[in-house]
């Protein structure tokens, strides 16, 4: 079968900065992939990319069946939501009608929202734990609870790939493992695919199938994180010392640093 | 959305309506709002009416309807555009001003008097609302330019060259009223902005610009809504962003020059309309640029009438509006500052 994204020659710049030279990369479905890196290595800009929110200065980005420049922004609302890195409002919405944008592209201009439609929104607020803060106005929440109001917008849009920018920098702990719990379950269950740009290696060792590592530009590795995971790459890419790499009870690699 | 929004719409509208009837009657002949009806509804059936003074009549529609008319379609105009002028450079401060229309609108008005003023022979009536609109519209096209990196239009680089670009037009305005010397009067009195003697051409000219970009911003407007969320994001949510953002903002500044070419500068109609009704009636853009034509026509028409019928003797209307308008900005801005 197709792969879902096929990247080919992709080279990128901005202006006469290069970000990517001849970047190949292929991306199955219903996989949960961890892009990882140090500051700067490009993971925003792939991101970008792959969203076609940034066209690529040579070479091919293809998603399902044809290239993604091909694509309206209105086919691609609906079958991909993106989670940004920074997301700030000025104007007095509530968290339900932000989270309701997330359905936008599939009501039609002039409609109004359908039962299906506010249900959707319900179980998204649900599920990220917002539902209490239904009728705030966003603009006065905290970081994390902004961070979830945007999680759950993005699953309230009900696509087949989620995109996520470094999506859970803002939460605590307990909100951090409990929305990568959801999404991990919805990759094996509905054969969701997320692209994840994760700061915090041992959570995309804990929740990832597969890793993918950005290096100057190049993707140094794209293998399952136990394969991925060693003192060697660690070294190299992230420059750090690690003390031990151990095993989880569900065999995931966790990672020991030395401080 | 519930009911409510919409019973304010249609209260908005009752009221301008209102609102222009009882402006009709007012001013050194007193018409009462009864004889303004009777007039209007004898005149739209082609008749003479009758049991009412002769004069009136063309006190109504030859003086006072054009001149009202013109101030409502301006006052709406400019706080629809204000309010999409807001939504886009996703920021509450900036107004139809912002990207230096009204600059250029003065650059070019203030040319049609100075040549005019040196004898060259071009109608006033017919070369200042031109050139104004000319002027507002290339200021336009040098701050797009200015701006525009790779397709994307950012709101910073935006209002950073209509900065830029005013201050130049401003030094070029100044140099103008140099050489203008004793006759310098006539261009400061046009950028007061004035409805002193418009007529039914003025009316068109600003209707057949203001309905269509009224239609085509409403038509966008849940898009706007979406674009709340960021460029980056509204894109990822179907809105073409680059495209909408470019097409809207060249919509809102014709609404606004032509608004600035019959009327001269008229500033806060844009800021504090949409303002205050997003403050009463939420951010939403589907309610809000219609409520914000009601309420702007209303405000400015209100606004007129006082300076026409109630003062002693006429003072420009860009200065009451402002006189308003500044109070009204500190407050808001305080109101934010203590928010934080």
């Amino acid at each position: 079968m197709q792969s879902l994204f096929n990247i080919q020659n992709l080279s990128f710049a901005y202006g006469k900065n290069s970000v990517f030279t001849d970047l190949q990369l292929e991306l199955e479905r219903g996989t949960f992939y961890g892009l990882i890196g140090a500051n700067g290595s490009g993971k925003s800009t792939l991101l970008e990319l792959l969203t076609g929110g940034l066209s690529a200065t040579s070479g091919t980005v293809r998603f399902m069946d044809k290239e993604i420049r091909h694509y309206s922004k209105q086919e691609l609302a609906s079958s991909m939501a993106l989670v940004p890195q920074h997301f700030s409002m000025d104007f007095e919405y509530s968290v339900r009608d932000v989270v309701l944008m997330g359905r936008h592209p599939h009501i039609p201009r002039f409609s109004a929202p359908s039962a299906k439609d506010y249900k959707k929104v319900d179980n998204a607020m649900r599920t990220m734990d917002i539902m209490h803060l239904a009728s705030r106005i966003v603009s006065a929440l905290s970081g994390g609870e902004l961070q979830r109001v945007v999680m759950a917008r993005a699953l309230a849009q009900d696509t087949k790939v989620l995109i996520l920018d470094e999506a859970t920098s803002n939460l605590d702990i307990n909100h951090t493992i409990g929305i990568l719990r959801v999404i991990r379950k919805m990759v094996d269950t509905v054969r969701l695919t997320v692209i994840a740009a994760i700061h915090d290696l041992n959570l995309a060792a804990a929740f990832c199938d597969n890793c993918l590592v950005l290096q100057d530009g190049q993707i140094v590795a794209n293998a399952d994180v136990n394969t991925v995971f060693t003192k060697e790459m660690l070294q190299n890419v992230f420059s750090v010392d690690v003390e031990r790499i151990y095993q989880t009870n569900q065999n995931r690699p966790q990672i020991q640093f030395k401080y | 959305m519930t009911a409510r929004p919409f019973v304010i719409l249609l209260l908005l509208f009752l009221l301008l309506i209102a609102a222009i009837i009882a402006a009709t009657g007012m001013g050194f002949l007193s018409i009462s709002p009864g004889e303004v009806i009777a007039i209007l509804y004898s005149k739209l059936q082609g008749q003479i009416p009758e049991g009412i003074n002769p004069t009136y009549p063309f006190v109504v529609m030859e003086v006072r309807l054009p001149r009202i008319l013109t101030a409502a379609l301006v006052g709406g105009g400019l706080a629809v555009a204000g309010a999409v002028f807001q939504a886009i450079l996703l920021n509450p401060l900036a107004d139809p001003y912002t990207l230096g229309i009204s600059s250029g609108a003065a650059f070019g008005a203030s040319l049609a008097i100075i040549l005019s003023i040196f004898g060259i022979a071009i109608p006033a009536w017919f070369s200042i609302p031109t050139f104004a609109f000319f002027g507002a519209m290339a200021t336009l096209i040098g701050v797009f330019s200015l701006a525009s990196t790779d397709n994307r239009l950012s709101s910073n680089s935006l209002i950073l060259s209509g900065v830029i670009i005013a201050s130049i037009l401003s030094a070029g305005i100044g140099f103008i009223k140099y050489l203008a010397d004793e006759q310098v009067s006539i261009i400061i009195f046009w950028l007061m902005g004035s409805f002193v003697g418009r007529s039914w051409g003025d009316v068109i000219t600003t209707l057949v610009v203001i309905i269509p970009g009224l239609l085509f911003m409403l038509f966008h407007a849940r898009d706007l809504n979406i674009m709340a969320l960021g460029e980056r994001t509204a894109d990822t949510l179907g809105v073409e962003t680059a495209r909408v953002k470019k097409q809207l903002l060249v919509c809102a500044s014709l609404v606004t020059a032509v608004a600035v070419s019959v009327s001269g500068i008229i500033g806060f109609v844009g800021l504090i309309i949409p303002h205050l009704l997003r403050m009463i009636l939420g951010p939403d853009n589907r309610i809000l640029l219609p409520a914000c034509f009601l309420g702007g026509a209303i405000l400015l028409l209100g606004a007129d009438t006082i300076t026409r019928a109630w003062l002693p003797s006429e003072i420009p209307i860009g200065v009451l509006t402002s006189l308003i308008g500044g109070p009204f900005f500190c407050y808001i801005f305080r109101k934010k500052q203590l928010a934080k």
